[in-house]
């Protein structure tokens, strides 16, 4: 009865924080409604043309047409070559997690087909999950390589010889550029950024403003008791909107699902927890339902605009993507594109679940740090 | 009311001791040095003008605010390191009904029996709500009861779990008399079963219920004891005139009013209640204004609201 969590009194806040939830009856129809509402809306995408994507090479000969093709490729300004000479298992492994977002493959026989004027190929893998990313750098592909080519045959190669080199684009993970496989597992993350932080700001305050924070004090619960009761009752909800929301993405977008659910189901728990907990830090931070509202808000608009959701991650400027780093909704949109796309497996995902879990540890401890135990 | 109640034997440790109590808010000393004593089974009355720190002061003593500055003992628990088993042991009633509108009387009685870990629940539930007599709506929402009904829930929430010392901060603000007088009833009976009791208020009739007083104004604890001791420490001399009709008493109470040694005129109905200080010469006064114009003067008892009113004049303002 003593210690600083007793199960006791936790059941007790979970019991009364559930009831008041279920009256309240406008906040939970928004619960509800605003996943709807976005997935309608975002519906259309967002597209742009970002730069400078990284991109792996995997060339068992470097000869001079090798060359001639990456420095052509680079040209281009869609293409940054950062992991060169990678073998064909490493390469796959770099594009599943997402650390390129193309493979270029130039077999070892590509130099003497040039030579022989034999149909020469290589081999273009773009990460197409998001296909605003890939369209642009695959578009320009196929002249330029050709042009690269012949510049370097020189006088030796046949004038205009029609089918001469052949560029392969395999689109991966999303062959036919659809728009929505990209936004509607975003739109998972969002909505559950949106509705759990919005609903957990006001945890604190809704309890001040009704004058029930002094009893509460007055009674023998603890800060970690509180704080679990209020966020707790919130993985529910999320549970809730997540199968809404995936249920749609089958349903009115036909997503394909190809990972592993758990890993998603994990990914979802670690994410909703991170937010339930940014919330109630909001709340301890705030005196009033308006002022959480404004810190939820501050929150919230570049969560959508600079993880990843709105604009492609990589063609954002180096500061922005740095405070992306900084945002749990970038990570989770990392993990959730990865699972549900590309069937990403844990070690693939280990970055953003441990991202995450850092997430959760640094609210939690920050609510409990700005919790204060008496009305001073 | 009633007669004034005899305050039980002193003698055992206090159930309230605090020594220096002060409490600033942006520079203003909101409780400014207070020391008060409270007896086990005592019930205590504590009394002055609104925003007198009354409040703050009882929610420094369940550990709510933390003192600038003084030390003190709560059931003998250290006021600033024992904050949690005071919590524990002591009932407080907020002045604003503060339990759950939204959750129902059994929800909300349910929620503090979990609180404080009393098992079955369920039990202690149907018990209180046995003594509610409140069992047939045990579901209504809480925030539809009339103000007498939540003032009744939630002391009986607060006493749940038997605490050994209730804090009551202006319980019967805005309740009708016949529930005020069962509220009292109510606090009598558990001060008899051995809770000792701290209770602000502004009614006299109230005040007089209490085993002591403590008077507090701007902040001070200005007088203490029992009504008859605080009473008497004011040392007011009191004259009642009357015999005159409605114009001509105004008139006196006009001209009363400012004349040497006379500190107070209340109108009570067709009499007049003079008080002052010095007796010489209020009595002075009294006689030539009042016994000139025609009335009749007699000497009369100082009520506990004359000195009062006498104290709230007298404490130094600090809120300037």
């Amino acid at each position: 009865m003593n210690g600083i969590l007793s199960l006791r009194r936790l059941r007790a806040m979970l019991v009364k924080e559930t009831i008041q939830m279920r009256r309240d009856r406008v906040t939970f129809a928004m619960m509800l409604g605003i996943p709807l509402i976005l997935l309608v809306l975002f519906g259309f995408a967002i597209n742009t043309d970002p730069k400078h994507l990284p991109a792996a090479l995997v060339a068992p000969t470097q000869d001079r047409y090798t060359r001639a093709i990456v420095t052509a490729l680079e040209m281009t300004g869609y293409y940054h070559f950062t992991k060169v000479g990678v073998s064909e298992a490493e390469a796959e492994r770099l594009i599943s997690d997402g650390t390129v977002s193309f493979v270029v493959t130039i077999p070892s026989d590509f130099g003497r087909r040039v030579a022989r004027g034999d149909h020469p190929q290589i081999l273009i893998e773009a990460d197409a999950t998001d296909p605003a990313v890939a369209s642009g750098a695959v578009s320009t592909l196929g002249t330029v390589a050709a042009q690269a080519l012949r510049r370097e045959q020189g006088a030796s190669a046949p004038a205009d010889q029609p089918g001469a080199l052949q560029v392969v684009v395999h689109k991966r993970y999303n062959p036919e550029g659809v728009t929505q496989y990209n936004i509607v597992p975003g739109l998972l993350g969002v909505i559950l950024q949106m509705t759990m932080v919005m609903m957990t700001s006001m945890a604190l305050t809704r309890e001040t403003e009704r004058g029930t924070m002094e009893n509460l004090l007055a009674m023998p619960v603890t800060p970690l008791e509180i704080m679990l009761g209020k966020v707790l009752p919130f993985l529910m909800v999320g549970a809730v909107q997540m199968a809404v929301i995936l249920f749609a993405a089958k349903i009115l977008f036909h997503v394909p699902f190809v990972g592993a659910m758990w890993l998603l189901l994990l990914g979802v728990l670690l994410f909703v927890l991170a937010l339930v907990l940014l919330g109630y830090t909001i709340s301890t931070l705030s005196r009033n339902q308006m002022q959480a509202m404004q810190l939820a808000f501050f929150f919230f608009l570049p969560s959508i605009l600079l993880s990843g959701f709105m604009f492609p991650f990589r063609g954002m400027p180096g500061w922005a993507q740095a405070v992306g780093e900084v945002l749990p909704l970038t990570h989770f949109l990392r993990l959730v594109r990865a699972v549900m796309l590309k069937g990403a497996d844990l070690t693939t995902v280990q970055p953003q679940i441990g991202a995450l879990t850092a997430f959760v540890v640094v609210f939690a401890l920050l609510a409990l740090s700005r919790f204060r135990r008496t009305l001073d | 009311m009633s007669a004034v109640p005899v305050p039980p034997p002193q003698g055992t440790a206090p159930a309230i001791d605090v020594r220096g109590l002060v409490k600033s808010y942006g520079g203003r000393r909101v409780v400014d040095d207070v020391t008060m004593q409270v007896a086990r089974g005592e019930i205590a009355g504590f009394l002055g003008p609104n925003g007198s720190g009354k409040t703050t002061t009882i929610r420094v003593m369940c550990g709510l605010l933390t003192p600038d500055a003084g030390t003190g003992e709560v059931l003998g628990h250290d006021l600033r390191r024992d904050a949690r088993r005071i919590r524990r042991e002591v009932g407080y009633m907020t002045q604003r009904f503060s339990f759950y509108e939204d959750l129902s009387i059994a929800e909300n009685l349910a929620f503090v029996a979990g609180l404080y870990g009393l098992t079955p629940v369920r039990k202690y539930v149907d018990e209180t709500l046995a003594d509610l007599g409140l069992t047939s709506r045990r579901d209504q929402l809480a925030g539809s009861l009339s103000g007498g009904w939540k003032q009744r829930l939630a002391l009986a929430a607060c006493i749940m779990h038997d605490p050994k010392l209730l804090l009551l901060d202006e319980p019967t603000a805005g309740v009708d008399p016949k529930a005020r007088r069962e509220f009292w009833d109510e606090i009598h009976r558990l001060a008899a079963g051995g809770m000792t009791v701290l209770v602000s208020t502004h009614y006299m009739d109230e005040a007089e219920r209490c085993h002591r007083i403590n008077y507090i104004s701007y902040g001070r604890l200005v007088a203490r004891g029992t009504v008859a001791e605080v009473v008497k420490g004011a040392g007011l001399t009191t004259f009642v005139v009357e015999g005159l009709d409605g114009a001509a008493m105004i008139d006196l109470d006009e001209r009363l009013r400012g004349a040497p040694g006379v500190e107070q005129v209340a109108p009570f109905g067709s009499v007049l209640h003079v008080v002052g200080r010095d007796a010489g010469a209020l009595k002075a006064s009294v006689t030539r204004i009042a016994g000139g114009a025609g009335a009749r003067v007699t000497p009369a008892e100082t009520s506990l609201e004359d000195a009062f009113i006498h104290f709230m004049g007298g404490a130094k303002d600090n809120m300037a």
